[in-house]
C-alpha cells in the first residue's frame, strides 16, 4: 500500500506500463469533482457530466446522490436510476446508506457517489464511504463522486488553520492520486456567499453558527486557492507521467527524498502532514523516522498512542515509516546517519517548545540539526499555537519503586561505613571517592534518579560526618565549600553518564530479547514437521510475545476454518468469519482497528507468502483501545512471515512426498502394464504363430504337425481366455461388485471337481489327497471355492518342478476346517509369505519368473475373505516346498453333528 | 561340411512357441535346438550355431544378459530377438549389446522366416569380411574407397565414407544411434551430428533422398542399410 501510493505520487519511466496494466485488470475510472466548500455546486456538476455520459449510450446509475431537497439539483436525478439505499439501524434512529453490494449486483458502467468523504454507519462493511467506492472501482465500475478541499487529509492541518474548525472526517491522499480525473468546481467567494443567503446553500442546522464564521470571504478565497492548488498539482503529476511516458526530458527533480523526524508528541501528525505536502510538491518520496531512546521506551500509554497514531497517519499518506534504535548517541547523530545513508535531501523537523535552560542541558536537536546537516535542507516547522493544551510533561520515569531507593541509600550507608573506618588512616581527602563509588554503584544497579538520590545523600553525609564543624550540616571552612561544591558535580556528572549507559544497556536487552524469541522461533519452526505443529506453535508464540488470544485459519474447501488457537478456540462469530474471509479474499487487515469491517471482535492479517496469502491470522484482547502499537505490529508481521514461510515448507515437503509416491506409483503402474502385456501377448504369439504356419507352410507339414498345431492354438487360447477371466474377477473384487452365492457344500466334492478341471495342468505332476472324512458342510459358494482351489493348484505347478508330488489335505484343527496345498518347489523367501497375495506380486520380480498372471493368489485371498475365511502362505518344515493354507470356521451345529 | 544346414538355437521359456519354431523353421530346411532358460542357452552355445532366437522374458539368467554374456566372451554368432516386449529403450539395449534384428510377439511365420534369413546371411558376410559391396545400382569398394550409384562414382567426405563403410559392414542388421557414434566419431554426445551425416549421405548416394531405399531409419533406434540379394 505504502510503496503503490508512493509509486503513484511520483511517476516513475515505467508510467506507460503501469497504465498499459490498468487497462488490462479494467480498474473502474474515478473522476472527483473538487470543491473548495459546501454549496458550490460539486453535485449540481456531477450531475450534468453524468447525464452527458447517459446520452452517449453509457449504463450510469445513482448509488447516493445528496439532493438536500434542492429543486435543480432533484430535476437532474429525473432521468437516472436511483438505486435503493441500505437501512440500518442506529440506536434510535435509521440512517440510509449506499448498499455497494447492490451496487455490485447491478453492476453499472458508471456509478455516481456523492460526499467522498462521508463516514458509513456503525455496522457497515467498511467505516467510510471512500473504501466502498473503491472497492466498485476494484470491480471494474467507473465512478463520479464529490469532495470538499478540507476534507483532504493533508489540507486537514491547513483548513484547521485557515478556519478554525478541525473537520473529522478525512480522506486519505492516495485516493486523489487514485483518481483518473479531477475537476475543480469552482465558484467566486461572494457568489457562494449570495447562495448562502439566499439559502441555497444546505447547512446542518445544528453546525449552523459555526459554518456561518466558516463562510467568511477570507476562508473561502484560502480555501478556493486550496483546491485549485490542489487540482494543479495533480494536473502537474499527470503532466510529468504523460512527459516520462514520451520520453520527453525535462526538469523534474530527480532523487529528492523527504525524512520527517517525529517523537511522541502531539505535534507529530502535524508534521506528517507537512512532510506530505513537502513531498508531493517535491514529487519525492517520504519517510517518517522516530528514534527510539530509553527515554521513549518509557513513554506513558496516551503519548505511546500519540507517536502510533502520527505513523498509523504516516501509513494512510502513503509515508513510509521506520523505526530506529538510538545507536546510544545522540539522536542527531542516528537521524543524520540515516539521512545520508538513504539519500536524503530533505529533512523535517518540529520547533520543540523546550525551555532555554533544559536545551543548554540536553543540547537542541533542531539547533545540532541545522549547524550538522551539511548539504541537506532543514525544515523547522512550528508547532501549531492553537487547537492543543499545551504539553503536559506526562513522561512515566519507570513507576516510582522504593526499592531502588533503598539499595540507593544502603550504598551511600555502607560507603559511609568504608570511609569512617578508612578516614583515621587516609584522611578525609580520600573519603568523598569512597561516596562518589557508592553513586556510580546506585547508578549502574538502579538507574538515574536512585543515583541522584544517592549523590544528595552522599553529599549529606560527607559535609555531616566528615567536614568540620562535624555532626552539623555547616562548613567553617570555604576551602571544604569548593571541595563538597565540587564533589556534588563530579557525582552528577558521573551518574548521568552511568545511568545513560544502563539504559542503552537496557534497550539493547530488550531487542536483544526479540531477536533472541524470534531465532528461538524460527528454529522451533524449523523443527515442525506438520502443519498442525506450525501452526499450534505460532499462535502460542503470537499470544505470549504480544499478550494476546490467538486464531489461525487456514482455507479448507474453498472456506476459511479454525485450525489453531491460543487460548484454543473452535468456532469465531459470524462478524469475525466476515471479516477473516474478508481478508483472505483481499490479502489485507481487516477487523477490529482496521478500515474494513471495523466491528468485529478480532483483528485479521493474512499470512503472506511469494505465492499469496495461505492463512489468517486473527487476534483478540479484552484490553479497550487498540490492539497493537506500531512496535508490536511490526513484531506480528515478522512473526507472519515466519509463520508463513514454515507453513509454505510444510506444504511444499508436502508436495513432494506426494510428488514421490505419484513417481512410485507410476513406477509400478509401468512395471504392471509390462507384465500385463506380456501376459497377454504370449499365448497371443503361439496361436498367432501356430495359424500362420499352417497358412503360410501348410504344404510343407505333416498331418500330426498341422495336429500338434492347432492343440496349441487351442491352449493357448484357453490359456489367453483363464487370464481375461482373472483379470475380470479382480476387477469384480476390486470393484466390490462380488456377492458370494453360498449354499451347505461338501468341501470335498470340490477338490475332486477342482482337481479334474486341472487335471490337464498337473499332468507333469503327481498329486496326492489327504482328506478326513465325515467332515460337516460348510456354507460356501461352489463357483468360487473351486475358482479359489484351482488357482492353488495352478500355483503349485507352476513353481514345482515336474514330477514332484502335490499333496492336498483336508482336516478339521478344533472348530475349524483346514484345507492346504502342499508342493516340493524351492518354496516362498520368508520375506514374501505375505507378499504373495498382493496383486502382480510377480511384477516385482522383473523377468525372473514363470508364466503365470500374478493374479491368481491375490484373486484367491478375495474370494477367501469374501467366503469369510483367511489364507496365508508358509513354507514346509521338512524339505523346501510351499504351503497355503485355507481356514474356514465351521457353523455351530457342525461340531456336534460331526462327532 | 554340416553346415549346409544351418543350425539354429531357440530360447524361449514356453513351451508351445518352441514347439510352434520347431515345427516351422524345420520346413525351412533349419537344424533346431532348443532352451528353456538363459544357463541352458550359454551351456548350448558353446557348440557352434549359426543363428539364436532369443526370447528376453527368461526364467534365471534374463535374455539381454544372456546376449551380453555371449558377446562378452566373444561369440559373434547373430543373434534375433522375439520378444513381447515392444518398447523402444528395450528394443535399443538389445541393439546396443549386439543384436542383429528383433522382432515382437506376436508375429507371423513368414516374416519370421524372411528375418531368420537375413540374419543368417549378415552372419555370413561378417566372416566373409568381402571388400567389396553391392546392392542393386550401389557400388562400394571398401579397399579402394570408391563409392558408384547406378555406375556413376560418388565423391563422400571421409566421414560419410566412414559411416558408409559401417552400415555396408552391418548390412541388414540395426545400428543404434549410439553405436554409429562410437564407430564413426568415438562420442556419443551428439546424435544430432549422426542425423545431419546421414541425410548428406541419403542426398549423395540415393536416388531419390527424401523416400530413401538403401538407409532405412528405424524410429526411435537407429539406422539400418538393405542387405544384398543372394
Amino acid at each position: 500500500m505504502d510503496k503503490d501510493a508512493r509509486d503513484r505520487r511520483r511517476p516513475s519511466p515505467d508510467a506507460l506500463l503501469r497504465s498499459a496494466q490498468r487497462d488490462e485488470h479494467r480498474v473502474g475510472r474515478l473522476k472527483i469533482f473538487l470543491g473548495a466548500a459546501p454549496g458550490v455546486g460539486k453535485t449540481y456538476a456531477m450531475l450534468l457530466a453524468a447525464r452527458a455520459r447517459l446520452k452517449e449510450g453509457v449504463d450510469v446509475v445513482a448509488a447516493v446522490v445528496e439532493t438536500h431537497g434542492r429543486g435543480e439539483t432533484q430535476a437532474l436525478l429525473a432521468d437516472l436510476e436511483v438505486l435503493p439505499r441500505r437501512l440500518v439501524d442506529y440506536r434510535t434512529r435509521v440512517l440510509d446508506e449506499m448498499d455497494p453490494d447492490a451496487v455490485l449486483a447491478r453492476k453499472p458502467e458508471l456509478a455516481l457517489v456523492d460526499e467522498l468523504a462521508h463516514t458509513n454507519a456503525e455496522g457497515s462493511r467498511h467505516p467510510k464511504r471512500y473504501l466502498d467506492v473503491e472497492e466498485l472501482l476494484d470491480a471494474g465500475i467507473d465512478v463520479y463522486t464529490t469532495l470538499n478541499v478540507q476534507h483532504v487529509e493533508s489540507l486537514n492541518g491547513v483548513v484547521a488553520q485557515i478556519t478554525r474548525i478541525r473537520v473529522r472526517e478525512t480522506v486519505p491522499d492516495a485516493i486523489l492520486d487514485r483518481a483518473d480525473d479531477i475537476e475543480a468546481i469552482d465558484l467566486a467567494p461572494e457568489d457562494l456567499i449570495q447562495r448562502l443567503r439566499e439559502g441555497k446553500v444546505y447547512v446542518p442546522r445544528q453546525a449552523e453558527r459555526a459554518l456561518r464564521s466558516f463562510f467568511s470571504p477570507g476562508n473561502l478565497t484560502a480555501l478556493r486557492e486550496l483546491a485549485l492548488r490542489r487540482t494543479a498539482q495533480r494536473v502537474d503529476a499527470q503532466l510529468l507521467a504523460h512527459m516520462q511516458s514520451n520520453a520527453i526530458s525535462g526538469p523534474w527533480a530527480a532523487g529528492e527524498r523527504v525524512l520527517v523526524c517525529i517523537g511522541a508528541n502531539a505535534d507529530a501528525e502535524n508534521l506528517v502532514r507537512h512532510a506530505k505536502r513537502i513531498a508531493d510538491r517535491l514529487h519525492a518520496s517520504a519517510t517518517a523516522i522516530h528514534v527510539e531512546t530509553a527515554h521513549s521506551l518509557r513513554l506513558d500509554a496516551a503519548r505511546l498512542d500519540s507517536l502510533a497514531e502520527a505513523l498509523r497517519l504516516a501509513g494512510r499518506l502513503g509515508v513510509e515509516t521506520v523505526t530506529l534504535p538510538s545507536g546510544g548517541r545522540r539522536i542527531v547523530d542516528d537521524l543524520l546517519a540515516y539521512a545520508r545513508a538513504n539519500n536524503v535531501t530533505h529533512i523535517i523537523v518540529g520547533r520543540t517548545r523546550r525551555s532555554r535552560w533544559t536545551e543548554m542541558l540536553g543540547g537542541s536537536i533542531v539547533s545540532d540539526l541545522v549547524r550538522r546537516a551539511g548539504c541537506i535542507n532543514v525544515h523547522v516547522i512550528a508547532e501549531p499555537e492553537t487547537e492543543r493544551p499545551p504539553e503536559v510533561r506526562t513522561t512515566l520515569r519507570e513507576p516510582l519503586k522504593l526499592a531502588p531507593y533503598a539499595a540507593a541509600f544502603a550504598f551511600v550507608f555502607g560507603a559511609l561505613a568504608v570511609a569512617e573506618g578508612i578516614e583515621p588512616a587516609f584522611g578525609v581527602q580520600n573519603v568523598d571517592l569512597v561516596f562518589l563509588t557508592a553513586v556510580v554503584a546506585a547508578a549502574i544497579s538502579s538507574g538515574l534518579y536512585p543515583s541522584l538520590f544517592a549523590v544528595v545523600l552522599s553529599t549529606l553525609a560527607y559535609n555531616f560526618f566528615f567536614l568540620p564543624p562535624l555532626y552539623t550540616f555547616t562548613i567553617a571552612d570555604p576551602t571544604n565549600v569548593a571541595a563538597l561544591f565540587f564533589f556534588t558535580l563530579v557525582a552528577v556528572l558521573v551518574s548521568n553518564l552511568t545511568a545513560r549507559v544502563r539504559s542503552q544497556a537496557t534497550i539493547a536487552q530488550a531487542r536483544a530479547r526479540t531477536t533472541e524469541a524470534l531465532y528461538s522461533f524460527s528454529r522451533k519452526l524449523a523443527q515442525c514437521v506438520g502443519a498442525d505443529d506450525v501452526l499450534w506453535a505460532m499462535a502460542y508464540q503470537i499470544a505470549s510475545m504480544l499478550g494476546v488470544r490467538v486464531v489461525v485459519l487456514l482455507p479448507e474447501n474453498g472456506m476459511l476454518a479454525v485450525r489453531a488457537g491460543y487460548p484454543p478456540e473452535d468456532e469465531l462469530a459470524a462478524a469475525d468469519l466476515a471479516a477473516a474471509q474478508w481478508t483472505w479474499s483481499r490479502n489485507a487487515p481487516a477487523g477490529r482497528g482496521a478500515d474494513t469491517l471495523p466491528g468485529a471482535q478480532r483483528f485479521f492479517a493474512p499470512m503472506r507468502t511469494a505465492r499469496g496469502p495461505i492463512g489468517v491470522v486473527g487476534l483478540d484482547t479484552d484490553k479497550p483501545g487498540a490492539l497493537l502499537t506500531p512496535d508490536q505490529r511490526r513484531l506480528f508481521d515478522a512473526l507472519l512471515d515466519q509463520g508463513a514461510l514454515a507453513l509454505e515448507r510444510v506444504h511444499l515437503v508436502a508436495d513432494l512426498d506426494d510428488a514421490r509416491r505419484a513417481a512410485e506409483t507410476d513406477k509400478l503402474r509401468s512395471a504392471l502394464l509390462t507384465s500385463i502385456s506380456h501376459d497377454l501377448r504370449t499365448p497371443l504369439a503361439s496361436v498367432l504363430g501356430s495359424a500362420t504356419t499352417i497358412r503360410d507352410l501348410g504344404s510343407a507339414l505333416d498331418d500330426e504337425e498341422k495336429a500338434n498345431l492347432v492343440a496349441t492354438i487351442i491352449e493357448e487360447s484357453e490359456r489367453l481366455n483363464r487370464f481375461i477371466a482373472n483379470l475380470l474377477d479382480m476387477t469384480k473384487l476390486e470393484s466390490g461388485a462380488l456377492k458370494p452365492n453360498v449354499t451347505p457344500m461338501d468341501v470335498g466334492e470340490i477338490v475332486g471337481a477342482a482337481l479334474h478341471r486341472a487335471a490337464k495342468i498337473l499332468a507333469g505332476h503327481a498329486v496326492r489327497t489327504e482328506m478326513e472324512r465325515d467332515l460337516p458342510m460348510l456354507d460356501l459358494d461352489p463357483v468360487l471355492f473351486e475358482q479359489i482351489l484351482f488357482n492353488l493348484l495352478d500355483n503349485a505347478a507352476k513353481y514345482a518342478p515336474e514330477g514332484t508330488t502335490i499333496t492336498i489335505r483336508l482336516e478339521r484343527q478344533r472348530a475349524q476346517l483346514v484345507l492346504q496345498v502342499i508342493d516340493e518347489g524351492a518354496g516362498i523367501p520368508a520375506a514374501d509369505t505375505k507378499l504373495v497375495f498382493e496383486k502382480f506380486y510377480r511384477a516385482r520380480k522383473g523377468d525372473r519368473v514363470r508364466a503365470g498372471t500374478g493374479l491368481g493368489l491375490a484373486i484367491s485371498r478375495g474370494f477367501v475373505e469374501a467366503m469369510g475365511g483367511t489364507i496365508e502362505a508358509s513354507n514346509r518344515a521338512d524339505r523346501p516346498g510351499a504351503v497355503l493354507t485355507l481356514r474356514f470356521t465351521m457353523p455351530n451345529g457342525a461340531l456336534g453333528s460331526a462327532a | 561340411m554340416t553346415a549346409l544346414r544351418p543350425r539354429i538355437l531357440v530360447v524361449d521359456d514356453e513351451p508351445p512357441i518352441r514347439r510352434l519354431l520347431r515345427t516351422g523353421l524345420a520346413t525351412q530346411g533349419f537344424d533346431i535346438v532348443d532352451a528353456a532358460d538363459g544357463e541352458k542357452a550359454l551351456d548350448a552355445l558353446s557348440a557352434r550355431h549359426d543363428l539364436v532366437i532369443l526370447d528376453l522374458g527368461l526364467p534365471g539368467i534374463n535374455g539381454l544378459e544372456v546376449l551380453r554374456l555371449m558377446r562378452e566372451r566373444g561369440d559373434a554368432t547373430p543373434v534375433l530377438i522375439l520378444s513381447s516386449r515392444d518398447d523402444e529403450v528395450g528394443k535399443v539395449k538389445a541393439f546396443d549389446l549386439g543384436a542383429d534384428d528383433y522382432v515382437t510377439k506376436p508375429f507371423g511365420m513368414n516374416e519370421l522366416i524372411a528375418r531368420v534369413r537375413t540374419a543368417l546371411r549378415h552372419g555370413v558376410q561378417t566372416e566373409g569380411g568381402k571388400p567389396t559391396f553391392r546392392l542393386d545400382g550401389l557400388d562400394v569398394d571398401l579397399v579402394r574407397r570408391v563409392v558408384k550409384r547406378d555406375g556413376i562414382e560418388v565423391k563422400l567426405s571421409p566421414k560419410e565414407f566412414d559411416l558408409l563403410r559401417v552400415l555396408v559392414q552391418n548390412a541388414g542388421k540395426v545400428l543404434t544411434h549410439a553405436f554409429l557414434l562410437r564407430q564413426v566419431w568415438g562420442t556419443t554426445t551428439d546424435p544430432q551430428q549422426l542425423r545431419v551425416y546421414v541425410r548428406q549421405l541419403r542426398q549423395k548416394i540415393e536416388r531419390v533422398p527424401d523416400q530413401p531405399v538403401w538407409i532405412a531409419t528405424e524410429v526411435g533406434v537407429g539406422y539400418r542399410l538393405r542387405a544384398p540379394e543372394t
